[in-house]
């Protein structure tokens, strides 16, 4: 992979309370913290990385919407004007019998636009080589990433910071 | 642990209850004055009615019946009666929920719950109550209810002889005399309520005695009596349903009736059981309740209105679907005709679309002002399902909802709350030796 000359310090924590007061300890020192790699939830970590909560739930609405309106559309359309069938002797629009296929749309666009939204967000896409800031973060090892692009205080002060709020190793990582 | 807490039923609270016990009794028998002189109001609608009758006549036979008047006392005492049905159905089943929520959450081994389970817990001593009154009534009402109830019905040299009622009566007269007193209902009646209040007892109990004792050894009693109690519910929820609610319209039936009125319940049980929880916390109660908790007690309740959107929307479709006779007059009853109409779109507007829209989001959820705008919508919304349930089978075109209806719900709420809060005060607020309690502190979602 060629290089893209971004420059990282990547702080190792051993321990999921050390890691939760080592977030607010170096946000609190004005540090960037570019994200935070763990092997497992930790319940707290978002609020304290002070993450905004996410806007997929938007997104899925709107998706459902689609369907709903898709759906009642195509069946009306169908079932009304282009090719109408007495069935059972109902009206040839009639709600009742549209709304399994509309409910099923609805879920079936709201789920499918939500994992599409997904990749997209998170720029996940096939080929890709996930970056690994240290590859113990999908063992035993919470790992913070810092961009030192992002961050005016240089690397030693950084470096500081990290070991005085519970980092148990510092390393430096390059792109 | 802020695990010590005691609910105080307090003067002001119970003189609250009492002015709304109060302008129930005012309400109600304005109401009665004001059917027994406006009589029932058959009027602009009497053509259609007379024609629907005559359509339905042939498979109804109470329609034909109550159209000749042969039987029956006035309107307005059946109106009384009616309603009273009504509300106490609506009403036991809150309570009933109350056990079954305690239930639910040892079956799953829940630990969110457990510094609310005293409320659903304290709901579940109007069982007694309900099931009391439900004797009373029944035996006061059940000519003016229960169609079936007549013993002409089952004679065969009778002009009102039923085929399709003698062929059922083995399920209402079974150990008895057809016609005569329906041994095997009343002994349904008796049973059910018999069981549901016993397994309260034995779960409350074990509640309380966590409390002294400590130890896990009483949550895992609970969990068991919990189990059984559900097998048990999960049968005489449903045939209770047949009993009380379909039986009024014998000649119809409905498969899915059982879950439709146990969704019902459960989902007004929810609803009351997050609005008593929301005002117990702006009272300053329940501290360790968070917007964790209500979250959860939130998405309970939008769960299940969707939930019985399901069950209303399976049995509306297969019967406008199938297009039978015996099965759509249900339906024609209920949507085509005044004074049933309205309530049969009400009940959606209420019951599905305003909870599902209004409750979406997370932060509905989590707000206390938000959920004390939607439980009670929930609530009324599905007083007005058993209404649509009950009445239109007995009162046929001369219902509706004035103010005797309202007045009823009005005095039967305050009671359910006289007694619900009166039992959450005779115990910790708290259940004070929890083995999850640490476990809900620290819910996070």
């Amino acid at each position: 992979m060629s290089s893209t000359g971004e420059k990282f310090l990547v702080g190792i924590f051993d321990d999921e309370d050390i890691l939760l007061h080592g977030v607010e300890g170096i946000r609190g020192k004005g540090v960037k913290i570019h994200e935070v790699y763990t092997p497992f939830p930790v319940h707290g970590l978002d609020e304290a990385l002070g993450y905004k909560r996410s806007r997929l739930p938007i997104a899925a609405f709107l998706f459902g919407l689609t369907g709903t309106i898709l759906a009642l559309v195509m069946q009306i359309w169908m079932l009304g004007f282009d090719w109408p069938m007495i069935i059972g002797g109902k009206n040839f629009v009639s709600l009742p019998p549209f709304i399994p296929v509309t409910f099923e749309l609805t879920v079936l666009l709201s789920a499918l636009g939500m994992v599409a939204t997904f990749f997209i967000v998170s720029d996940m896409k096939p080929y890709k080589t996930p970056r690994s800031y240290d590859i113990r973060s999908t063992d035993d090892k919470h790992v913070m990433a810092i961009d030192l692009t992002a961050n005016k205080m240089s690397k030693e002060e950084i470096g500081q910071i990290l070991k005085a709020n519970g980092a148990s190793e510092v390393n430096e990582k390059n792109f | 642990m802020a695990a010590d807490e005691q609910y105080i039923f307090k003067p002001e609270a119970k003189r609250n209850i009492l002015i709304l016990l109060g302008v129930g009794v005012v309400l109600f028998v304005l109401g009665i004055f004001l059917a027994k002189s406006g009589g029932h109001h058959e009027g602009a609608d009497h053509g259609t009615i007379e024609v629907t009758k005559s359509l339905v006549a042939s498979t109804e036979h109470e329609a034909a019946a109550e159209a000749g008047g042969h039987h029956g006392s006035d309107p307005w005492l059946k109106r009384i009666y009616t309603s009273l049905w009504h509300n106490n159905i609506f009403f036991a089943g809150i309570g009933i929920i109350g056990l079954f929520f305690v239930a639910i959450q040892y079956a799953a081994q829940a630990g969110w719950s457990a510094p609310i389970k005293r409320i659903p817990l304290a709901m579940g001593q109007w069982i007694p109550i309900a099931g009391v009154l439900m004797l009373i009534i029944w035996f006061v009402a059940k000519g003016d209810i229960f169609h079936w109830t007549h013993h002409d019905l089952y004679d065969p040299h009778s002009a009102d002889y039923d085929t399709i009622l003698d062929q059922k009566s083995v399920y209402f007269f079974w150990l008895g005399t057809k016609g005569g007193f329906p041994t095997f209902y009343i002994l349904r009646m008796v049973l059910f309520f018999g069981l549901w209040y016993w397994f309260y007892t034995l779960i409350r109990k074990q509640m309380l005695a966590e409390d002294i004792n400590g130890g896990t050894q009483h949550w895992y009693s609970a969990r068991k009596l919990s189990a059984v109690f559900l097998v048990i519910f999960a049968v005489s929820s449903s045939v209770a349903a047949w009993d009380w609610v379909m039986s009024i319209d014998p000649h119809w039936f409905s498969t899915m009736f059982g879950w439709y009125v146990f969704a019902s319940w459960w989902v007004t049980g929810l609803a009351v059981i997050t609005l008593i929880v929301v005002y117990l916390k702006d009272a300053g109660y329940l501290k360790m309740v968070n917007a964790n908790h209500l979250h959860d007690l939130g998405k309970f309740v939008f769960a299940f209105s969707v939930f019985w959107t399901y069950i209303w929307f399976s049995q509306f479709l297969l019967i406008y679907y199938a297009n039978i006779p015996e099965e759509t007059v249900y339906f024609v009853e209920r949507m085509k005709h005044s004074p049933y109409s309205w309530i049969f779109y009400l009940n959606l507007v209420l019951n599905f679309v305003l909870p599902f829209l209004l409750l979406m989001t997370r932060d509905a959820k989590r707000h206390m002002s938000m959920l004390k705008v939607i439980c009670p919508i929930v609530i009324v919304g599905h007083w007005f399902d058993f209404y649509n349930m009950i009445t239109p089978g007995v009162m046929q075109y001369n219902g509706g909802v004035g103010l005797l209806e309202i007045g009823l719900a009005f005095i039967f709420f305050a009671l359910f709350l006289w007694v619900a809060l009166n039992a959450l005060s005779k115990m910790p607020l708290v259940a004070k030796n929890h083995p999850m309690m640490e476990e809900s502190l620290h819910h996070h979602i």
